[in-house]
């Protein structure tokens, strides 16, 4: 089962530059929360914060607090613990290419020390199945390189390895973004079934994809949350007049 | 007036979120879909999730392993400097006796006596000198030439063999270098190149007989062949980092293949070339064996192409084991300390150009 | 009138005959050179194959020098000495080498310190090897009061250092920063992502580079001169002279004896064969690695 997040205050600087500013909000356990606004607004940024992979970056920090449960990410837990209960899906798919697809999804267990064979092969197989991409490997796992598959199924192998260890959560920065229309689909469909077992956040640049597919959305714009509100009403009747301007294309 | 609220969404706003409508999904991804109820894993495992989020939470977060780890690499990293520091040192303190007994005036005299126990090193600092002068200057035209003629002219399916070639050449031991020079090169130079030259250019005074093949002419045009692959190389390499659009404005305006190369990216690698040329001098300047094999190991400054000669290095391997008394092998350590300081330096400027060069380039490229 | 646009008449036409004349001496220049330089290298390796070959044998590898003015005899010893002090210098070199381009890559990107090890490593790769030896020599002949194989692999490892290190540190530098991401995503710690992510995707480009290392010092003469010094007989004991087949060769061009001469262009052919073999390999295993790597 998923876990909520509550984000209070968060501001994050890539060197000088301030990224986020004063970012506040409550996403809910085992729901989907979309994350949209135009190129540069920090929606990636905030995102990244939330696995503490924004401080990988040289120069980069961040302030403020996020509860992910009762947990205080940035106090209570060091970044390795905190990126072991959260999963992450980036934009251009990045399979470990000198790995084979069982080694790959199998990755964040036994590169933790976790040995056993038998309950390694069934975490495989159950996120492969979740990932919907068994049928099409189950019987290459260990002939074929992660690398040597198509982009689609690419980004399900890196899917099924963010889920292979349980996450509470599911961070997705725009996972389709780099893929055809029919690959897109699969994922979607994806996350709509893993939605009530993990707290899904998903950036997207398409807000359509927004619509089918999250309870919630934010909006972002030059690094503020400028609205966050149930999908239908960010779509239908946002408070904001820049929310609005955002959905009718007037720009972005 | 009201402006119309623009729905831009295929979903109706009343229906509850469910289902993600689409346009009749192709049959292929429905039957790929795996045939699960919303929510329940399709797993067979008696391992229950929570098992392995416990395993993974139990982990520690290993930053004692990150801090060894790390500390283990900062280790092997300090130890290039260790070296430095540990081979400077140790010549410097070898080398306390003859400094302190020579002074400054090591490096000014002539006479190397080892029976008296004078040192000089001149006719040392001469012969490297004029050796690798020698050697660049036939070395740099040819490796222009055809670094020219692989960038350029040479048709694509023979580059990558030719320039196999030339790396070659650069991958060839010193000593097969010294032996082939020894029983061939030296023959050469005494019986057929020998003549030939001090026929046309002995009034020049550089190649007067008698001339045994074992001299300073034919050091310089072993240690020409042998710094060529450096020099070719890395002219080649910067040649390559000039900006295509470079070659290309200037080949717009009509220019002739080499006016191109000339203007388009000499020019422009200039610095680079330079760089790898002081390399390759570099180079030369410590080239020990082939040498020594065939200079002659006789010191004497002399302006005679064909009388023989010696090296900084070429003296020290030549000397070394058979050096008697404290003094002799003070010396010749200190001969090396001064080898050594003299190719660092030669070396950093150059690599200091080469880099810049293509530093500039990448930056500049589009 | 006479208008035609200048780009249908030849350009030829504008070009003067002096300017056209430097530019196919220079094509000419050009290629005569580049045969120039090919020249050198076929009569080398032309003559050592001629030389070399008739005069290798089974008992050049199988047997020990014999005393001047007996025929026969070989460099089996100088072949195994060769061996190991190669063996220890890998040894002492190799790691130190790529845990220093391990740093460079991982840990200090952009850093001054990264800077300054590797212009450093740069510059050490400069150095003529004779310094090595006498540092070496320096360090260990002099304080033994006697040559040994140790200090011979003592001044290949320095030698070897950088090599290996700057290599190192350009494969780690073609790994995908996405590719690291992934493994830190997951949650796997710096240094297990360091060894089973970047290390792994990396290492044919390394071993490449420790292959390279390795060819390079396996011909080096200078550097023995004072420290392994050479020796007429097996030995295996690191702490006593041992021969190594550069010094070898290097000992017999020079002696007056024929039958040395012969031994020594045998020996150059061995040598320059291993040496070939290994870099020729690194350049099928580079290929293949690059295919392979990147997608």
């Amino acid at each position: 089962m998923g876990v909520d997040i509550r984000v209070e205050n968060l501001n994050a600087w890539y060197g000088p530059v301030h990224t986020l500013h004063d970012v506040s909000l409550q996403i809910p356990a085992n729901h989907a929360t979309a994350l949209i606004g135009p190129s540069g607004c920090g929606k990636s940024t905030f995102v990244r914060c939330l696995n503490r992979m924004h401080e990988t970056s040289p120069g980069a920090r961040a302030d403020g607090t996020v509860l992910m449960g009762d947990i205080d990410i940035y106090k209570d837990a060091t970044p390795v613990e905190i990126r072991r209960r959260v999963g992450m899906v980036f934009q251009r798919p990045n399979p470990f290419p000198t790995m084979s697809i069982y080694d790959n999804v199998a990755s964040g267990l036994k590169l933790n020390g976790f040995r056993k064979k038998r309950v390694l092969d069934e975490v495989v197989e159950r996120s492969l199945k979740q990932a919907a991409l068994w049928d099409e490997v189950k019987d290459d796992l260990k002939k074929k390189s992660g690398a040597s598959i198509s982009g689609g199924q690419q980004q399900r192998l890196c899917i099924a390895r963010a889920l292979a260890v349980d996450p509470e959560v599911l961070l997705m920065d725009e996972p389709a973004s780099a893929l055809d229309p029919v690959s897109t689909a699969k994922i979607e469909d994806l996350i709509f079934k893993l939605k009530t077992q993990y707290t899904i956040v998903i950036v997207t640049h398409n807000m359509q994809q927004a619509a089918r597919v999250a309870e919630n959305t934010g909006f972002f714009l030059m690094g503020k949350l400028v609205e966050f509100a149930p999908t239908t009403k960010i779509f239908t009747n946002p408070s904001d007049k820049r929310t609005e301007d955002y959905i009718t294309g007037r720009f972005g | 007036m009201n402006e119309p609220k623009i729905i831009p969404l295929p979903t109706a706003p009343e229906e509850p979120l469910s289902a993600p409508h689409r346009i009749a999904p192709p049959p292929m991804i429905k039957t790929m879909l795996p045939q699960t109820e919303m929510g329940s894993p399709a797993a067979v495992a008696p391992v229950t999730p929570s098992a392995i989020r416990m395993f993974l939470q139990a982990k520690s977060s290993g930053r004692m392993a990150d801090g060894a780890f790390a500390a283990l690499m900062v280790v092997c990293a300090l130890s290039i400097f260790a070296i430095v520091v540990l081979i400077v040192s140790v010549l410097v303190s070898h080398s306390q006796l003859s400094i302190k007994t020579f002074g400054w005036h090591f490096f000014s005299t002539r006479t190397w006596d080892p029976v008296s126990g004078d040192f000089g090193a001149l006719p040392f600092i001469y012969g490297t000198v004029l050796s690798s002068l020698l050697a660049v200057c036939m070395a740099v035209p040819l490796a222009l030439a055809t670094s020219i003629f692989l960038l350029d002219i040479c048709p694509k399916f023979l580059r990558a063999p030719i320039s196999f070639l030339t790396e070659l050449l650069a991958a060839i031991p010193s000593v097969v270098y010294g032996l082939w020079g020894v029983f061939v090169l030296v023959p050469i130079i005494r019986d057929q190149a020998g003549p030939v030259l001090e026929k046309y250019l002995g009034w020049t005074g550089l190649f007067v007989e008698p001339n045994f093949g074992v001299n300073m002419f034919t050091a310089s045009v072993i240690l020409a062949i042998m710094i060529f692959p450096v020099i070719s190389s890395i002219s080649r390499d910067v040649m390559r980092a000039v900006p295509v659009h470079q070659r290309e404005a200037v080949l717009a305006l009509g220019a002739t293949r080499w006016e191109m190369l000339r203007i388009g990216v000499l020019r422009n690698a200039r610095m680079g070339i330079i760089g790898s040329v002081i390399l390759g001098l570099g180079r030369a300047l410590g080239e020990t064996i082939a040498v020594t094999m065939v200079i002659g190991n006789h010191p004497a400054i002399l302006k005679n192409l064909f009388a023989p000669g010696y090296t900084l290095a070429s003296v020290i391997a030549n000397e070394f084991t058979e050096a008697t008394g404290d003094l002799y092998l003070s010396a010749l350590i200190e001969i090396g300390l001064a080898l050594f300081l003299v190719t660092i330096i030669v070396n950093a400027i150059a690599r200091l150009l080469v880099w810049a060069v293509v530093r500039d380039n990448a930056g500049s490229a589009h | 009138m006479d208008t035609l646009p200048l780009r249908s008449q030849g350009v030829s036409d504008f070009v003067s005959f002096r300017r056209s004349l430097t530019n196919h001496v220079v094509t000419g220049v050009a290629i005569i050179s580049t045969i120039l330089v090919l020249v050198p290298l076929v009569a080398i390796f032309g003559y050592l194959l001629y030389k070399g070959a008739s005069s290798l044998n089974l008992a050049f590898f199988t047997h020990v020098p014999v005393p001047v003015g007996e025929p026969g005899g070989g460099m089996a010893n100088a072949i195994a000495g060769s061996g190991v002090i190669l063996g220890l210098a890998s040894l002492l070199g190799i790691p130190v080498g790529i845990g220093a381009g391990v740093y460079l890559a991982e840990y200090a990107r952009g850093t001054w310190l990264g800077a300054a090890v590797r212009f450093t490593a740069d510059v050490l790769n400069g150095v003529p090897s004779i310094v090595m030896g006498l540092a070496a020599y320096a360090l260990i002949v002099a304080r033994q009061q006697h040559f040994s194989g140790m200090a011979g692999s003592v001044a290949l490892a320095i030698m070897m250092v950088p090599t290996v290190t700057r290599t190192t540190e350009e494969m780690l530098a073609t790994v995908p920063k996405s590719v690291r991401e992934a493994a830190l995503g997951l949650g796997i710690p710096k240094w297990r992502t360091v060894l089973s992510v970047s290390l792994r995707t990396a290492s044919p480009g390394i071993i490449t580079g420790c292959m390279l290392a390795f060819a390079r010092v396996a011909g080096e003469t200078a550097p023995l001169l004072f420290t392994a010094f050479g020796n007429q007989f097996w030995s295996f004991d690191l702490n006593q002279p041992i021969a190594a087949l550069p010094l070898q060769i290097y000992v017999y061009a020079l002696s007056p004896y024929d039958e040395w001469h012969r031994l020594a262009w045998a020996g150059a052919l061995v040598l320059i064969v291993m040496i070939m073999a290994s870099v020729t390999l690194v350049r099928i295993f580079a290929n293949r690695g690059a295919l392979k790597g990147g997608h």
